[in-house]
């Protein structure tokens, strides 16, 4: 199925490609991105969009909100160990404090009594681990379906999935089930923002992967990036005298 | 240049006597953090109460932003930000036009943004600043069920007319940042003019889709 998914992309790749002369160095494959963010989009506007929609307006917040919460119970585990990896002891077991009173308490995590308890929710993954860790981004990739990476996150969201306690889920058809509502929510808690996305850019993909490219090294930094230089490209020019 | 000059005191002016017949108290003494929180929190009960905004009134929630938002933000700063090298090309027209169609969008953005975040709670963060600081970032927390906090930073400025915002950073994107690569395309396609052009159609474009659902 992924194999199949992958050769869609690579023949939108083929069938729409734009050349740019002048590209953005942090995004050295820009249009073979493109391709894929069409076809990304593609989907989008077909599937998850209105199942998103359909969800969002047919089922009742409270139940949308329980749904959340267990599944952000699951990933509290492995935000926890990804604090742990990165040093952080206190957030760890500030998160493993979350999953253990929510899978208790909370009744296997579809309420979130950590929260009212004083232990807030992290944003950590693996992508981010290895930022702390000093790697470098790596050029902006788009994955197919999954939408905007870099090489490091992509390699970091392969570990996120391969340790997806969803994954050893049986029977099958229970695990797929699982999988499709943790995308519709997903889907369905970015209904917002895809929408101010379209409203706010002139070109959604530039728009979309710079945003991606700052709240990725907020996040490594934990809201505490350092802010970034300006970007010089034509200061030199400018500089000569005339 | 002269024109320019007595053209942005006219609008300092303009926008002082607006935020002296708004504000109870001069705006020039409210701190900043004070003032983000006055504000956000006047802005989102007005929202509460407003049946018509809720059920998806875009051109009234815009006019409420207009009208009780804008008053505390810098455009012309925030234009020539996401600017960078390409806000020294452009002549005082183009300036002028580019901070309209700059704000309209930004005004459009900013409501849908209030909008989605209305009904949650708010954590104001105390200023980490020093009295006699010019330039501060005032941080506010969006708290949401379920999720990690949404954090709402906004860069602002000690002006004649009070604290004045310059750039707003949701999540860590910064607003201002994020168009810079994409004006840049644009002006390197098709110069400041394609990029007032290209704004103006967005813009134009976003009216029509507001007016068609409303």
């Amino acid at each position: 199925m992924t194999r199949g998914l992958v050769l869609a992309a690579a023949i939108g790749v083929l069938s729409g490609c734009a050349s740019t002369a002048d590209r953005d160095p942090r995004d050295p494959f820009e249009p073979l991105n493109r391709g894929i963010y069409r076809f990304n989009d593609k989907v989008d506007t077909a599937i998850a969009r209105p199942v998103a929609n359909a969800y969002q307006k047919g089922v009742p917040a409270e139940v949308r909100g329980r749904v959340r919460n267990f599944f952000g119970n699951i990933g509290d585990f492995f935000i926890g160990v990804n604090n742990f990896l990165q040093g952080k002891f206190e957030d760890g077991v500030s998160d493993w404090a979350r999953f253990a009173f929510n899978t208790t308490i909370g009744l296997f995590g579809i309420h979130d009594v950590a929260t009212d308890m004083g232990y807030e929710k992290h944003n950590e993954d693996f992508g981010q681990t290895f930022g702390r860790w000093g790697a470098p981004s790596g050029p902006y990739l788009i994955l197919p379906i999954l939408g905007s990476s870099t090489v490091r996150d992509g390699i970091g969201t392969g570990i996120d999935l391969y340790v997806d306690p969803l994954t050893e889920v049986r029977p099958y058809h229970l695990q797929y089930g699982l999988a499709g509502l943790r995308l519709t929510q997903t889907r369905a808690d970015l209904l917002d923002a895809s929408r101010i996305l379209e409203e706010a850019a002139l070109d959604r993909y530039v728009f979309q992967r710079d945003a991606y490219l700052q709240r990725r090294r907020s996040l490594i930094y934990d809201g505490q990036a350092p802010r970034e230089k300006e970007p010089e490209d034509d200061t030199d020019k400018d500089k000569k005298p005339r | 240049m002269t024109l320019t000059k007595i053209r942005s005191l006219a609008s300092t002016a303009l926008a002082a006597a607006a935020l002296v017949a708004a504000a109870p108290v001069p705006a020039q003494d409210v701190a900043p953090d004070q003032l983000v929180k006055t504000v956000t929190l006047e802005v989102v009960d007005l929202i509460a109460k407003d049946k018509e905004i809720r059920s998806g009134n875009r051109a009234k929630l815009v006019q409420l932003i207009d009208a009780k938002v804008l008053p505390h933000f810098n455009f012309h700063a925030m234009t020539a930000l996401a600017l960078g090298q390409s806000w020294n090309k452009a002549n005082p027209e183009q300036k002028k036009r580019l901070t309209e169609e700059f704000r309209t969008l930004l005004v459009r953005t900013y409501a849908s943004a209030l909008a989605a975040f209305s009904e949650q709670k708010f954590d104001f963060r105390p200023l980490r600043a020093k009295p006699s600081d010019t330039d501060v970032t005032v941080q506010v927390r969006v708290l949401q069920p379920g999720a990690q906090p949404v954090p709402i930073d906004y860069s602002m400025e000690k002006t004649a007319t009070g604290w004045k915002v310059y750039d707003v950073m949701v999540g860590g994107v910064s607003l201002v940042a994020n168009y810079r690569t994409e004006f840049n395309n644009v002006v390197r396609e098709s110069g400041i003019d394609g990029l007032v052009k290209n704004l103006s159609t967005k813009n134009r474009a976003l009216e029509g889709a507001g007016l068609e659902k409303k």
